[in-house]
């Protein structure tokens, strides 16, 4: 079978953000594959190290520096990368049209993609990959087994978990919990300077963006930061109940 | 017409649902546009629901069938797509849910329609759409356009003001639908349930995290300050994933987003990843014995301090 995880780079978390231009500027920032994207390499290192012949592909979509995401899901172990390279700012909807065409070109039949983006907080390429395929998905998972062609596992809803079973093909979203993503180590690191990189143009798949992006702001809200010092605890309670009441008026 | 999904639960109307009405209002208010509201209410015995909501909508869309028991991505969106083009709606509001999240990039694709994600604001203009949406784990406001004849678009729970019934109801239809046979079976749950008010409504929410040393810990000092208080209890993912905590009271990037008037973070670190799911709480205070813990830096009130020395001191002020 052929596996494509869907990789994205964004800002290292613990990075500050920073605007110029009405959108976050990334220039001297340090910048990782998206760790809601790791757990999916991961989980297909992990399926093939359980014994199932697999062909991994990690797939991203962006201007040329995304290939540094993608030279670490090589060095995490995946066979080969494909790179759609673009300038444009692509929405979820778009991307899809990317991904499924991909999907179908490469006979895929399982793609994993992270829940959430760290940077867009998008929930929706997934699906709306699965929905172009006509595949089914399941999304925030946190356990996965594949037997044959029959994906079975556990995964997160609105309220508490479920455990489901599916037929391949289809669409699987990842995140923390799941597994833990390996590091690459160095002999790892020097062999994925070998595997191929194929480079696409996004020209051939008719792409048109569906959201315009307009403006950001950084937003800080102004905080009171009364910090107390808790060695005396009687006394540092008493006042910090006292400014709750009385202060913030947020406690009876 | 703004076609709104109602979102429902325990034989309720959820708040939300309420919420993504006064969003269809505001996003209707001089834009030219038709500004009628229809639900669709979808589910199995779903007729209180539907009467319910029939109180704040110009029209009520039911389909109570047996095959809509469970809610499903290819189910529901195959509803909503049929329903929205059937209606000729310029705009289908879905809520920022879970579930809402993961269908409706489906409803977007059979619509051919642009599908923005989780709006804290919405306005329309002629065929434009403009929003506001946090990006950037809830660090960046970013605002997004589109300009299409129909729309999909999720709302951020907990934002916009939620819509009041009025007294007469409107009027409720059936609705035919073709739906598909879901593939994803779900085999077995694990419903978790509180007794406790619900965290996204609740007006306070203590949270725990690592600091407070275990589950013990956690019913010792978090839980007896959120009963003390009439709040809502929150975890970090840390200790949800040490099991001390049910998956449900997660606060964070890949939990809830709540935001209370008032959120005190008991022995929590305030990791970005937490941050994204509390900072935009009015009022936040936080107890951790580090006075570097990234938390005191979005605290309106602190104490530096243990855990276990300051919560029986604060409960034991509380009662007086
Ligand atoms: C004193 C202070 C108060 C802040 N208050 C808020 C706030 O009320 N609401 C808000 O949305 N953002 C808040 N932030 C974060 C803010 O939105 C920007 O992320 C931050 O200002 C970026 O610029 P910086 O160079 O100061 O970087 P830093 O703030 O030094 O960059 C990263 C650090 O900021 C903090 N941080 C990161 N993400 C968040 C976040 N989502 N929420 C809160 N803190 C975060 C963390 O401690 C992280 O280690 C605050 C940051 C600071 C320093
Ligand atoms: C993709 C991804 C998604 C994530 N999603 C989430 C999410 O949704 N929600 C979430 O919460 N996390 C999430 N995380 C995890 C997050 O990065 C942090 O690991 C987690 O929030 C830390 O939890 P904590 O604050 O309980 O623990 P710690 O970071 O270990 O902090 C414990 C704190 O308690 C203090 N402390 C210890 N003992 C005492 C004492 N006796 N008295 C007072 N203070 C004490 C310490 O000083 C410390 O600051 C995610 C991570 C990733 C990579």
């Amino acid at each position: 079978m052929r596996i494509l995880t869907y990789i994205r780079q964004v800002l290292d978390a613990e990075e500050s953000v920073h605007i110029a231009n009405h959108a976050v500027a990334l220039e001297n920032s340090k910048l990782v594959m998206d760790t809601m994207d790791e757990y999916g390499v991961e989980e297909a290192l992990r399926l093939r190290e359980s014994g199932i012949e697999a062909e991994i592909v990690a797939v991203a979509v962006g201007p040329a520096r995304v290939q540094d995401a993608l030279r670490t899901a090589l060095a995490m172990g995946a066979d080969r990368a494909i790179h759609v390279e673009t300038d444009i700012r692509l929405d979820a909807i778009a991307v899809s049209k990317v991904l499924s065409q991909l999907a179908t070109q490469e006979q895929a039949t399982l793609i994993f993609s992270g829940g959430q983006q760290a940077d867009w907080d998008s929930h929706a390429l997934a699906a709306a990959t699965a929905e172009r395929l006509q595949w089914p998905q399941v999304t925030w998972t946190s356990a996965l087994e594949l037997k044959g062609t029959t994906l079975t596992g556990k995964h997160d809803a609105d309220e508490g978990s479920e455990f489901f079973t599916l037929e391949l093909p289809a669409v699987v979203t990842t995140q923390q919990g799941l597994n833990e993503p390996r590091y690459p180590t160095l002999p790892n690191i020097m062999k994925s300077k070998k595997k191929e990189m194929r480079k696409e143009s996004l020209d051939q798949f008719g792409v048109t963006p569906k959201l315009k992006f307009v403006t950001a702001e950084v937003q800080v809200k102004d905080r009171l930061n009364k910090i107390l010092d808790g060695k005396d605890a009687p006394a540092a309670a008493a006042q910090l109940v006292d400014l709750l009441r009385n202060e913030a008026r947020v406690i009876a | 017409m703004i076609l709104v999904v109602v979102e429902y639960a325990n034989g309720k109307v959820s708040k939300s649902t309420w919420e993504m009405i006064t969003a269809a209002q505001d996003s209707a208010k001089d834009s030219g546009r038709d500004a009628s509201i229809t639900a669709l209410v979808l589910g199995s015995n779903v007729a209180a629901i539907a009467a319910e909501v029939a109180k704040a909508v110009d029209q009520v869309l039911v389909a109570d069938l047996p095959a809509l028991t469970q809610y499903d991505p290819e189910l529901w969106s195959a509803a909503v797509a049929q329903i929205a083009t059937e209606g000729e709606a310029s705009l289908v509001l879905i809520g920022g849910s879970r579930s809402g999240r993961e269908y409706s990039p489906r409803v977007a694709i059979k619509l051919d329609a642009p599908l923005l994600e989780d709006v804290i604001t919405l306005k329309a203009a002629g065929e434009t759409l403009t929003a506001q949406r946090y990006t950037y784990l809830a660090r960046v406001t970013e605002t997004i356009e589109a300009a299409a004849p129909i729309a999909v678009v999720t709302i951020k729970p907990g934002v916009f003001n939620p819509a009041t019934p009025k007294a007469e109801s409107a009027e409720q239809f059936d609705v035919d639908l073709s739906l598909p046979t879901p593939r994803l079976k779900i085999t077995d749950k694990t419903v978790e349930r509180t007794s406790r008010v619900g965290l996204t409504e609740a007006e306070i929410v203590v949270s725990g995290g690592r600091g407070v040393g275990s589950a013990e810990g956690f019913t010792q000092y978090v839980e007896a300050l959120a009963d003390q208080l009439g709040a809502a209890v929150g975890a970090t993912r840390a200790i949800v994933d040490a099991g001390w905590r049910p998956y449900s009271e997660q606060v964070g990037q890949t939990g809830k987003t709540v935001q209370p008037k008032t959120y005190i973070a008991i022995g929590i670190s305030g990791a970005v990843q937490h941050l994204s799911g509390m900072n935009k709480s009015k009022t936040i205070v936080a107890i951790n014995r580090d006075a570097e813990a990234p938390i005191f830096k979005i605290a309106d009130y602190g104490i530096v301090g243990d855990v276990t020395q300051l919560i029986p001191a604060i409960l034991t002020e509380l009662k007086k």
